[in-house]
Parts: C-alpha cells; structure tokens; sequence
C-alpha cells in the first residue's frame, strides 16, 4: 500500500499537468513583470534596461496613486455593504418561507457575465432615457445628474453595480453558515428565554465568524483586482476619475503601448494585493478563540 | 406584534428581489422595443407590438460565430480544469510525497493573485510561441487560471472519501490509474459536476483573456463579441438589448435546471477557503 501510494513517478504524473500550469501560467509571469518593469519597451520592439525608472515614476505618478485609492474605497464599501448582506442572511435563515426561493432569485446578477452587466448599467444610467433617471423624473427631481459622465459621482455610480453583482453570493455564504450552526444550540437558547436578536448576535454571529473573516478577505481581494465592469462602463473616465489600478494598468500597456511602465504598475498590483491580503488576515483571524461546531 | 414584525421582515426581502431583478426585466421590455417606443413612453411601458426583428438582427452580427466559440472553448477549459484539477487533488490528499504541503499552498495562494499582474508577461509569452490570436492562449489561460478555485471546491470532499476503499483496492493488485479513474473518478462525480457548473459560469463570462490575446473576429467569445457589436449599435437600443439578452439565455437556462448545484457550487467555492 504505502508503497503503490508513494510511487514518485505516479505522483508526478499526476501531479504534473496542474502544476506545470500553474508554474508557466501563473507564477512564471508574475516573477518576469517585475523583470519587465525594469525595462523601457513598446511591447514589439526591443527592451532596454532602464533600471528602477518606470518604479519610481509609479511611486510619482498621481494618476497612478488616485487609481490606488479608487481600488481602496471600492474594498471600503464592498467591505461594508457585508453587514447588509449578513442582516438578510440572517432574516432568510430564520425559518422564512420561501427563503430558498429569495436566495436564488438574489444569486442571478452574479451569474452574468461582467460585460452584459455593465452594458445593462450603461443604459439604467442613461441621463434620458435611462431606468434611473426615467424614475426620478417620475417622483418629481427635475434635473437628476448624468451619473457615468459626472466626475464627482462616476466612481460611486460604478460601486452599485458591482454590490448589485455581488450581493446574492455573499448572501448564499451566510445562509449557508447559519444553516450550519445546529439548531439544537439555537432552541437551547430559546428556551432559556434569549431574544430573537439575542439568538442572533449571542450565539449565530459568533458562530459563523469564521466564515465571516474569510469573505472580508474576498471582498476586499476581490475589490482590489476588479476592473471588468469599469473597464466597460467608463474605460476609468472621464479623466481617471473611476480608475482603478488594474484598468491603469491595462491602459498603459494595451492602449498606450508602455508594456514596460504597464509591467511596473502591474507589479505593484501584485505587491500591494499581497500586502493587504496578509494584513487582513493577521487582523481577522489573530485571536484563536474560533469556536467548533 | 410578531405578525407585523414578519410582515415587514418579507417586504424587505422582496424589494431586495425587486432590485435584483428589475434591471433585467427592464432590458427584456426594451430589447423588444424600437427606438421610437423606448424614447418617446415610460421606461415601464410594455412593448405596443413585440419587435422580435431584434433579436434577428442581434444574431445577424456575427453572435452565432461569438456564441459557437464560447461553447467549445469553455468545454475545452472545463475538461482540462477538472481533469488536471482532479489528478492534482488526488495526488495530494491520497499519496504520500514531501511537497504536497507545499504544493497545495501554492495552488491556494493563486486564488489572490490578481491576474493583471502576470498579463503583459502571458502576452509577450503567447507571442514568442505564436499563439495570439489564438483559442489555445485562451483555454490554456481559463484552466492555469480556474485550477485553484476548482481544486478547493474537489478537496473538502476528497478528505472525506474513506481510506479503506483505496486500501482494499491496491491490496487486490490495482494500479494507481486503474484506482483514480474507476474508483476514485466516480466516486466524485457529485461534487465533479458542480466544478464543471462553475468553471462554465466562468468560462462563459470570462472576458480579459479573450479580449487581449484574441484579435480576430473569428476567434472572439461572446462577451468580447458583444463588446464589439453594442459598439457599432451605440445609439439603437432594442438591438443591443435583445444581444444583452440572448447572451443571458444559456446561464439562466443552466440555472433554471441546476440552481442547487450552482448554489452549492458557490458556495463552497468560499467557504472552505
């Protein structure tokens, strides 16, 4: 058995093609864009060495430092919007009928492809004739704004679609997790005379704060890497105002052909994705008094 | 009091389905609008006349090519995704090897790399072997890109298959491969046929791979070919809804038939992280 089981060639044929892809397509470019940032190059031409130069410019470049903060309130709010989606979890898991049926309904924008979502948005926020601004009319406000063309508002006209995106996923997480707890704890509790919202806050929220922790690590990983949606909607306009650091990036290398500088700036995607996620982490998940169930 | 409480519990949740919805059941409305209809009445407003020339001209521009190539491209990514995802699993739970740790952690940590970061070097990598502009770049992406997610879903279940059945198994004289494909394989088909339903929720919306390595027309899935197409439409709505929509059609169908496998899909695709 131990034998048959520890076999290195079997182990690496199987082994093999997940890894060998993993290595090529993964890790292998992630390590040559921090090689590719030190280098001037239009992406068909030659490279030249041109050392820290395309770091430094990034670390000087304010376009570059608004996209950073875009990204960040982007977490912020996605970070937030989960208290909402736990209260409606924590509404559809208290044995309400028809709570399979409200999930599912919830789960649909996630399930369509960033494109058709943000082509949908484009035409809700239409300053005419769009969904949006048709209602507004209708209740009475006379000059409602044109939402993806106005600077001052395009970033958080762009943060709805994507809560409205997400919202059914992390709602079917929580549902999942408090239909984990048993419900021989939660009765238990009941009959010592605990309160609707003191079975809630007593004893589900920290049962489930375990899986809490992870979906703020989603959230904001997920944030910080977002750019589909942007990217169709505004392109990051009008004038960098809904930039965010992965659709800088890809505008530097694929419109404005500075693979170099894009390869940099893509770096430090990489480096501050990382950074944060291990804060996160080391913040949520210090204390170990994670309870078993 | 409770009855209120309960009352007012259900209205929020149904306007949150209201919201949830909407948005989509307004583009049905337009895509069978005309330009007229939707500028000159309510946004709300059912159609006078249903105008299904949309959905004909939707599929004149080339969607039957774009809708093809998303087919076979994500049926090539998923077999690869769930085949190299499942061996990779099984070498990892059930044979004893050093690295294994190790490995694992490297496949996990790849769920938080943001995939901008490694591509211009995938481009300029694509480039040197020529294969721009073409589908295996872009396959060959999908599944590097979908093995960790598609690995942590197979490995909560993997650690539960018990240790006896493989024991017994190589104890009458079955190889390694005789073991993974007739009993291991099957023994998983359950939780195989949620990745298969996730990496085609994946494969089917994907849209930066394609739109960067793939310049043909010929070549394009459908969310880089609708990019396309609404561009050219910018201002004839019911078109452009009516694209929107046939898009949709293939998700919503899969849903409609396997909405608790999704379900349980997406969410163990984050709980056991």
């Amino acid at each position: 058995m131990n034998k048959v089981m520890s076999n290195k060639w079997m182990i690496t044929l199987y082994i093999f093609p997940a890894l060998l892809l993993l290595l090529v397509l993964i890790y292998f470019p992630l390590v040559l864009s921090a090689y590719y940032g030190l280098m001037e190059w239009d992406g068909i031409g030659d490279m030249t060495f041109i050392g820290l130069k395309n770091f430094i410019t990034g670390i000087q470049d304010m376009k570059f430092w608004s996209s950073v903060q875009h990204s960040f309130l982007l977490a912020l709010f996605s970070a937030l919007s989960l208290l909402g989606y736990m209260a409606i979890a924590l509404i559809l898991a208290s044995n309400i009928k028809g709570s399979d049926f409200f999930r599912k309904i919830y789960l649909i924008p996630m399930l369509l492809s960033s494109v058709a979502i943000a082509q949908l948005w484009i035409k809700v926020y239409n300053p005419t004739n769009g969904m949006l601004n048709s209602f507004l009319m209708a209740i009475g406000i006379d000059n409602p704004p044109a939402w993806l063309a106005e600077p001052s508002i395009v970033l958080y006209a762009i943060f709805i679609p994507i809560l409205w995106q997400y919202a059914g996923f992390y709602i079917l997480i929580y549902y999942a997790a408090l239909k984990n707890i048993p419900e021989s704890l939660v009765e238990a509790a009941r009959i010592d005379g605990a309160s609707p919202w003191q079975v809630a806050f007593k004893i589900k929220l920290p049962l489930i704060k375990g899986v809490f922790k992870v979906t703020i690590v989603l959230a904001i990983v997920g944030s910080l890497k977002y750019f589909d949606l942007i990217y169709v909607m505004t392109g990051g306009g009008p004038n960098g105002a809904s930039e965010v650091m992965a659709s800088y990036m890809y505008k530097l290398a694929f419109r404005s052909y500075d693979f170099g500088y894009g390869s940099a700036i893509g770096f430090l995607l990489l480096v501050i994705t990382l950074i944060v996620t291990y804060m996160v982490r080391k913040l949520t998940v210090s204390d170990e008094e994670e309870l078993q169930y | 009091m409770q009855r209120l409480g309960y009352a007012v519990l259900y209205v929020i949740l149904v306007m949150i389905a209201i919201v949830q919805i909407f948005p989509l059941f307004w583009l049905f409305l337009f895509s069978l609008k005309d330009n007229q209809q939707i500028f000159a009445q309510s946004p709300f407003s059912l159609p006078d006349t249903p105008h299904w020339e949309n959905y004909v001209k939707a599929w004149q521009g080339n969607i039957g090519t774009y809708f093809f190539n998303s087919i076979w491209i994500s049926a090539v990514a998923i077999v690869l995704t769930v085949l190299f995802a499942s061996m990779a699993t099984f070498a990892i739970t059930r044979m004893r090897w050093k690295l294994s740790k190790l490995v694992l952690g490297m496949f996990m940590v790849g769920l938080m790399i943001p995939l901008h970061s490694a591509l211009i070097p995938l481009f300029k990598l694509y480039l040197s072997v020529n294969l721009i502009d073409n589908p295996i770049s872009v396959f060959l992406s999908y599944t590097a890109f979908h093995l960790p997610v598609t690995m942590m879903i197979l490995l909560g279940f993997y650690y539960t298959l018990p240790k006896e059945i493989e024991e017994a198994a190589i104890m009458d004289g079955c190889s390694v491969n005789r073991l993974f494909i007739r009993i291991i394989l099957p023994m998983t088909t359950s939780v195989l046929s949620t990745t298969v339903i996730i990496n085609m929720i994946y494969n089917w919306n994907e849209f930066v791979f394609v739109n960067t390595f793939i310049s043909s027309d010929k070549y394009k899935t459908l969310t880089v070919g609708i990019q396309n197409f609404i561009g050219q439409y910018q201002t004839d709505w019911g078109p452009i809804g009516a694209t929107l929509i046939i898009s949709m059609v293939p998700i919503i169908i899969l849903y409609i038939f396997f909405s608790n496998k999704i379900v349980e899909g997406m969410s163990s695709s984050a709980i056991k992280g």
